[in-house]
């Protein structure tokens, strides 16, 4: 189990550094940098240390080394700085371009995907991956690289120069500091479940504030104020009892550490102090020395901190890659035909499809529709009549038999004409952010003003689009949510009333249409089915009984097919159906 | 954010106690540059060891009083931070919970969810790091200062110069970055509405072919913001090696001052050594102070929203205090000439409703989106008060009531289907606290739900995830359904709630609904409100709303006689036989 994960964790690694590749010569300009970055600012102590040696007592000064020695450091200084600066900029531009390669990557892959799994997977989710996910990992995973290593570089360094400068004082703090390590490792151990009891308390918290709050409408209908509280407060102070614990033994890292670290400190000092006088050392060597142990834990302290940063950043490219990873929709047969002026004939051939393969649906069902006929699928909710959408636009393959359009089996066909020779308005209008032009023009992008009235003047909808304030500029927000409903509807019919499409695929509204609006939607509706092939799902009976054929599904297939009357006559499932409308009480 | 400290106010004690001992731990940070002077000045100049061990347990004894200080500040802070969010969140639940329907509707159940979680969250932090640090980072600035210039007032001019200027660079490099950083975050917000919008539109997308369009678009959106935040990063990245540079460079001038000084006798060499401490303790200071600045704007801006939470009151007054006793025979619900309108000065949702529904009657409510139907239902359990005009219930006007009794009077199905974490069980107690077994399972039967739930693992006891995600559409109605009939209203409103049914459940729905109102004894009053003439018609009286007014009432075959605008739904929706047949 631990290890499969190592090597889950060993390919997501190999995968990461695939994506950063063509920037591994910036990578290896930044991680120089980083090198010479610690090892001047390590540097710096010396000669602070060396310039205080000058600097003894009245009369002792030696004025000319000093100043050399200010002159060096000065130098270090600025130069420390000009590489650290550059060495920003680098980081970030290896963190945004990666960021930017691989969100532009997600969301082209995202086109890509079968519509099957966007149907199973949650927007949110998606989102998450896209957006978080990917802004995480390269965070965590560049500047946390970053400064693992010149966290390690520093530690290093640091040995290295109190080595030279004095080994028995460099044992001294190369054995004291883990105990430093330790106090903090313990301590973030204790943490750790503490910070899990809050977490859940606090998960609870959530969803009850989810639930009571996000339900206060119901709260309130039931008088459930009173019960709410009580459940509220129980868990408030629950909550404040474990918040307390998380939150103090959080904070009591620093000072603890810190108190190590001071402990070392004086190590240094008294240890130090004894060497100097015995002459084995400079005072400002010990200062360089003090220098050290105040610094020497700092990289750790990150470094542990970074690992975890890691890891998280690690999961994060695991979920963005496993969406990656998932197959795209089957590319189009590379001799696939372009589908040009169809005569609307649409064969369905002894078609079997099933979402599962335990489940089966549609089996073995033969429809011919002839060009320009109507037909209408009805049956109660969750029976599948999306389904046959699915098929004719090829959001979803058939398991066996075919489907001919003018002729052509669908799979010869480029999916993309295929699909924009059907106009298709759903009943879950969706509507992009932007103006009320361009939602109409969405198909025929390059459409004039002229057309596009057209197209709107057709749908009805040229007379509410007048009536808003900046007329066809009026800004759609995202999913349409300042305009209604209806005229949603209205501005997805117009939107393929322009496309002028042979064939049509209409699914109609079941309800929360007001009625003008309603009228205006039938007869646009008319309007586009006017010589087109069509298929309805079929709310209203009306549009049922106009139809050339009805086909009845039930419990994802097709039950019975025929005309209204022929339908009627049958006694069948249909016929129970239209009866249930007129039940008496 | 002031007005809300007042939830400190049980903490009065550790909100004081905190920042003092914090200081307290700075001051003895401040002594230790000096003792480590002293070791150098005296203890090595004079060779005098019992003087260097001397000091160093001076050392670990300012350690050991720094440690508990820190360590009573923190366990103050962390105290006195989780009871001032406690405190404020059981407010504000309080608060929300006392808002009535119409300042729901303004800022929306959402929001109200992100104030109760992350904004309250946001703001303990926020006073959790101002009792650690506020005052601690300032202290040592000032205190480091103040040591500097009681060693040497000359070499302290360096730090007079120094601190300013790193000042400066900070407080320039986050005013230049913040709007930036803003603008970045709304470009992020543009990206994921991409994205959503993309996902959930996936369909659209392809079939007008428009994949490689929404590529481009979203590849620009992508690439402005990369480039917005690589320039805020320019910026950001000055931060670190310019505060470096002008650090070291301090150093270096008061080694160079300090020379002088040392030369003629007026410092040691070890008071250098302090002084080059005390300016490496205020950069470390000054950064963690500008952190500390971000961490608090943030939460002011969270505590700002919650504010205005708070600033919201009631519109709706619960007064009554006397329960109203009454066996009242006329009719159930009288409106009289009632108005009503959201906002004060928006058009009216409703005008001049005037009609009655008597015991035991279904009242179908029919008319486009907008009309105003929920408006209207919602006035009878006081979720809104009608702006003129009056509404009876059981003879009294329903302001007369104590707001609790006029609600168990009524069973609301709301529109949409909300259900609660837990099992059926818990979810039908909403209606009723102390509902029986044989009680619950009526209602299920009522609600055309019986046969689902008897099918379910665990039946009365099988789990309902959040928001009753692991059910139907429809199921989740028929139980809302059932959650309003097992308090056995004398009213029941069922708000447009049998949308997600097919017409066969809603038509033994509609019968079974029909049998219970007319129960000898009981005579509970429907309220039907659909969009499907086919629901309504059979109902003992049709109101018909058009644009906010009672534009017909009677039944189907009345209106139809009377109503235009009644015929027109009907003929929209039905065939000319089925408007007929009745």
């Amino acid at each position: 189990m631990k290890k499969s994960e190592r090597i889950r964790q060993r390919e997501t690694i190999s995968r990461v550094l695939a994506y950063i590749r063509p920037y591994r010569l910036k990578i290896a300009v930044m991680l120089v940098f980083a090198m010479i970055t610690v090892g001047l600012t390590l540097y710096a102590p010396v000669l602070i240390g060396q310039g205080v040696d000058q600097i003894v007592g009245p009369g002792q000064v030696d004025y000319g080394r000093l100043w050399k020695i200010l002159l060096t450091l000065a130098g270090v200084i600025g130069a420390t700085a000009l590489l650290q600066w550059m060495m920003n900029l680098l980081t970030n531009q290896v963190t945004y371009h990666v960021v930017e390669d691989i969100r532009g990557r997600a969301f082209n892959h995202l086109q890509q995907v079968p519509v099957s799994y966007v149907d199973q997977s949650q927007p949110g989710d998606i989102l998450s991956r896209i957006v978080t996910d990917v802004g995480q990992f390269s965070d965590g995973l560049l500047m946390g690289f970053t400064q693992l290593f010149t966290g390690i570089a520093a530690i290093l360094g640091t040995i290295g120069f109190m080595i030279s400068l004095n080994g028995s004082i460099a044992l001294l703090v190369v054995v004291l500091t883990p105990v430093s390590l330790f106090v903090a490792s313990f301590i973030a151990s204790r943490t750790f479940s503490m910070f899990q009891v809050q977490s859940e308390k606090r998960a609870d918290m959530t969803s009850l504030v989810e639930e009571l709050v996000g339900g206060q409408r119901v709260v309130q209908a039931f008088s459930y104020e009173e019960r709410g509280m009580e459940r509220f407060d129980r868990i408030n102070e629950e909550l404040r009892t474990c918040g307390i614990k998380a939150l103090f033994f959080s904070s009591i890292t620093n000072p603890s550490t810190r108190f190590v670290n001071g402990l070392v400190y004086t190590g240094v000092s008294i240890l130090g102090a004894f060497i100097v006088i015995g002459g084995g050392m400079s005072v400002g060597q010990l200062i360089s020395f003090l220098n050290y142990a105040n610094q020497y834990t700092k990289p750790f302290n990150e470094i542990s901190g970074v690992i975890t940063e890691l890891e998280n950043a690690l999961a994060c490219a695991k979920r963005i890659f496993d969406f990656l990873e998932t197959p795209p929709e089957e590319p189009d047969d590379p001799h696939a035909q372009v589908l040009e002026m169809p005569d609307g004939s649409v064969d369905i051939d002894k078609v079997s499809f099933s979402y599962r393969p335990d489940t089966p649906l549609l089996q073995d069902i033969t429809i011919q529709v002839k060009p320009g006929q109507r037909i209408a699928i009805v049956g109660p909710t969750g029976c599948g009549k999306t389904t046959m959408i699915n098929l004719l636009m090829r959001f979803y393959d058939v398991n066996a038999g075919e489907i001919r359009v003018s002729g052509y089996p669908v799979k010869q066909l480029t999916r993309d004409s295929l699909r924009r020779n059907f106009g298709m308005v759903l009943q879950e209008t969706w509507l992009k952010a932007g103006t009320i032009a361009q939602n109409i023009a969405y198909g025929k992008p390059d459409a004039s003003r002229e057309e596009i009235e057209q197209a709107a003047r057709q749908a009805h909808a040229h007379g509410f689009i007048q009536r808003m304030k900046d007329g066809y500029d009026t800004w759609i927000v995202e999913d349409g949510e300042n305009i209604s409903q209806g005229q949603k509807q209205l501005l997805c019919i117009a939107r393929v009333m322009l496309m002028r499409p042979p064939m049509l695929i209409l699914d109609e509204a079941t309800s929360s249409i007001d009625t003008r609006t309603e009228i205006r939607v039938q007869q646009a509706f008319e309007q586009l089915m006017e010589g087109r092939t069509s298929f309805v799902v079929a709310h209203r009976l009306s549009t049922i009984q106009t139809a050339d054929r009805i086909l009845v599904m039930k419990d994802g297939n097709i039950i019975e097919q025929g005309t209204h009357e022929e339908l009627l006559a049958e006694e069948g499932f249909y016929a129970k159906l239209y009866a249930s409308q007129f039940a008496q009480s | 954010m002031r007005k809300l400290l007042r939830y400190l106010r049980g903490y009065i004690r550790e909100t004081i106690l905190a920042p003092l001992f914090k200081m307290l731990e700075a001051s003895f940070e401040l002594i230790v540059p000096l003792v480590t002077a002293q070791i150098i000045d005296v203890g090595i100049r004079t060779r005098d060891t019992g003087f260097i061990w001397k000091m160093c347990l001076v050392m670990v004894a300012l350690g050991v009083i720094g440690l508990v200080c820190s360590l009573t500040a923190q366990y103050f802070s962390a105290k006195a931070a989780m009871g001032f969010s406690t405190a404020l969140r059981k407010d504000l639940f309080a608060h929300i919970s006392s808002l009535s329907y119409r300042e729901l509707d303004a800022v929306g159940t959402p929001t109200l969810i992100t104030r109760m979680t992350s904004d309250v969250n946001q703001a303990q932090t926020g006073v959790n790091l101002v009792l650690r640090l506020f005052l601690r980072s300032p202290f040592i600035v000032i205190g480091a200062l103040i040591m500097a210039f009681s060693i040497d007032v000359s070499v302290a001019m360096v730090f007079l110069a120094a601190v300013p200027l790193i000042s400066l660079v900070i407080y320039f490099i986050m005013r230049w970055t913040v709007p930036i950083y803003k603008e970045v975050q709304k470009m992020l917000d543009g990206i994921s509405r991409l994205t959503r919008e993309n996902h959930v539109g996936a369909r659209v997308v392809r079939a007008f072919g428009r994949q490689q369009e929404e590529i481009r678009e979203f590849d620009q959106a992508d690439s402005l913001f990369t480039r917005t935040q690589m320039s805020a990063g320019k910026i950001s990245a000055l931060l670190n090696p310019l505060t470096y540079v002008i650090m070291n460079l301090a150093i270096v001038a008061i080694l160079w001052a300090g020379s002088r000084q040392v030369d003629a006798g007026q410092l040691t060499q070890g008071e250098v050594t302090a002084l080059v401490n005390y300016m490496t303790q205020i950069l470390l200071a000054l950064l963690a102070l500008a952190n500390l600045i971000v961490a608090v704007t943030r939460a002011a801006a969270s505590g700002v929203r919650l504010n205005e939470v708070f600033d919201m009151t009631a519109s709706l007054k619960d007064e009554a205090q006397q329960e109203i006793k009454s066996s009242f025979a006329g009719s159930r619900v009288v409106f009289s000439n009632v108005d009503f309108s959201y906002t004060h000065s928006g058009a009216p949702a409703l005008e001049g409703i005037t009609f009655s529904a008597e015991k035991g009657e279904v009242v179908g409510i029919i008319g486009g989106t907008g009309s105003g139907k929920s408006t209207l239902v919602n006035l009878i359990p006081r979720f809104y008060d009608a702006s003129s005009g009056q509404v009876e219930v059981d003879g009294y006007p329903a302001d007369r009531y104590p707001l609790k009794q006029l609600r168990e009077k009524v069973g609301v199905v709301p529109q949409r289907a909300v259900l609660f974490k837990g099992t059926i069980r818990d979810n039908l107690r909403w209606g009723k606290e102390d509902a029986t077994e044989e009680e619950m399972y009526r209602a299920l039967e009522a609600a055309q739900a019986l046969e689902f739930v008897e099918k379910m693992e665990g039946k009365l006891d099988a789990p309902v995830a959040q928001g009753g995600r692991n059910l139907s559409g429809g199921q989740r109605q028929r139980l809302t359904i059932a959650r309003a009939l097992v308090r056995n209203p004398e009213i029941l409103i069922l708000d447009d709630s049998a949308s997600a049914l097919d017409y066969a459940t809603d038509a033994a729905l509609r019968r079974a609904l029909r049998e219970q109102s007319r129960q000898a004894g009981r005579e509970m009053t429907v309220f039907l409100v659909s969009q499907r003439a086919a629901s309504v018609k059979q109902a003992d009286k049709i109101l018909v709303l058009d644009d906010g007014r009672l534009v017909g009432a009677g039944t189907h075959r009345e209106l139809l006689e009377s109503c235009q605008i009644y015929k027109e739904i009907c003929l929209s929706q039905l065939s000319e036989k089925e408007v007929a047949a009745t």
